[in-house]
């Protein structure tokens, strides 16, 4: 007996799977959208700390989507929406990889590439924007954000350091 | 394309799960980079064209790119069975252990200073997002039609809040008919 929760996990991320132009990372807003604002699975601060939790570990930021299943339906859950957000989009990488080699240099390949740059770029500054208005409640919060846009664009530091800057500064009570 | 390359026409099922399970391990703040290292400097299964290609495909696809990457590299060389333990690879690791931090998490959600230690690395990762959208944008800041339409997808998506499926169905059309009205 499948459970309504796994059933109604498995058709928000198959659905999201087709949609995620640009990576996980371009759907956070449709998935905080689904998540906290219609399937009211969880708070603004529990998705926070999930995508806080995805960042922490080592792997894609796919992996916030397994944190959502595991919030709604334990291990089981977390399966099911990763294979959920994975499985259609993997399938269509399958089918489309041999066909995309042939036609290397198609105008039509080519303009399909260049139709999909601004989605992606559109999609990601959206997600960057979700992000910062749901986890950033205080103004050192914003400034951290700021702080790490800024040394990102003008440093060659690793991003892990960036975080656990922020992670050592939210420890000691400044956010 | 038969371009001399020391690359090799077969890579057996294990290497590939292998592989790519180390590439999971060591992906901290993203994947991609140590993917590249493995699959082009270490073990040499794609040259960098090779790999550069089979990117810019995983990133055009919808789905997470790196596990896009897996499946076509898997199936170039073990078809159905790489395709699918090349991605199982990948994720494993990062799957165990973020439901490790959770589970953990979990139990000292209580505590001040943890609670704290979460904030403040959602706000840093926001600032990364952020960041990851600013580069991207250089690229295609000097074409009116793409700014245009990156305008539009994020106040539709970031502002409006509007579903994404209405978005991307009125939007991508458009995108590729300016595309392909002005392709060089």
């Amino acid at each position: 007996m499948i459970s309504p929760a796994l059933l109604d996990l498995a058709l928000q991320f198959l659905v999201l799977s087709l949609l995620s132009i640009g990576g996980a990372n371009a759907v956070i807003p449709e998935m905080h959208l689904r998540a906290v604002g219609i399937e009211h699975w969880m708070t603004d601060a529990e998705f926070s700390q999930m995508f806080a939790l995805s960042q922490a570990a080592p792997g894609p930021n796919v992996l916030i989507v397994s944190l959502i299943g595991w919030k709604v339906a334990g291990i089981a859950g977390a399966l099911v929406a990763m294979g959920a957000m994975c499985g259609p989009s993997s399938l269509l990488a399958y089918w489309v990889a041999h066909a995309w080699d042939r036609f290397r240099d198609a105008p039509l390949r080519i303009a399909i590439q260049r139709a999909l740059v601004p989605v992606t770029v559109g999609l990601i500054l959206a997600s960057g924007y979700v992000l910062t208005r749901t986890n950033d409640h205080t103004w050192p919060a914003y400034a951290i954000t700021g702080a790490t846009l800024v040394a990102v664009l003008t440093t060659r530091l690793h991003p892990l350091w960036l975080l656990a800057a922020g992670a050592v500064l939210g420890a000691l009570g400044v956010v | 394309m038969s371009e001399p390359s020391s690359t090799p026409q077969r890579v057996t099922n294990a290497a590939l799960f292998v592989g790519f399970l180390k590439v999971g391990l060591s992906g901290f703040g993203g994947v991609l980079p140590f993917a590249r290292r493995m699959l082009v400097e270490q073990r040499r299964w794609l040259t960098e064209q090779e790999f550069t290609e089979v990117l810019s495909l995983s990133q055009f696809l919808p789905g997470p790119n790196i596990v896009n990457a897996s499946v076509i590299i898997g199936r170039r060389f073990q078809g159905p069975l790489g395709a699918i333990l090349a991605p199982l690879g990948l994720m494993l690791m990062p799957l165990v252990i973020v439901l490790l931090l959770a589970t953990a998490f979990a139990a000292f959600a209580e505590v001040e200073a943890v609670r704290g230690a979460c904030r403040g690395i959602s706000a840093a990762a926001s600032g990364l997002v952020l960041a990851m959208a600013v580069r991207m944008a250089q690229p295609i800041s000097r074409t009116t039609w793409q700014v245009t339409i990156g305008s539009i997808v994020f106040v539709a998506v970031g502002l409006a809040r509007l579903p994404l499926v209405w978005v991307l169905v009125a939007l991508v059309p458009v995108s590729l008919g300016f595309a392909w009205w002005r392709r060089e």
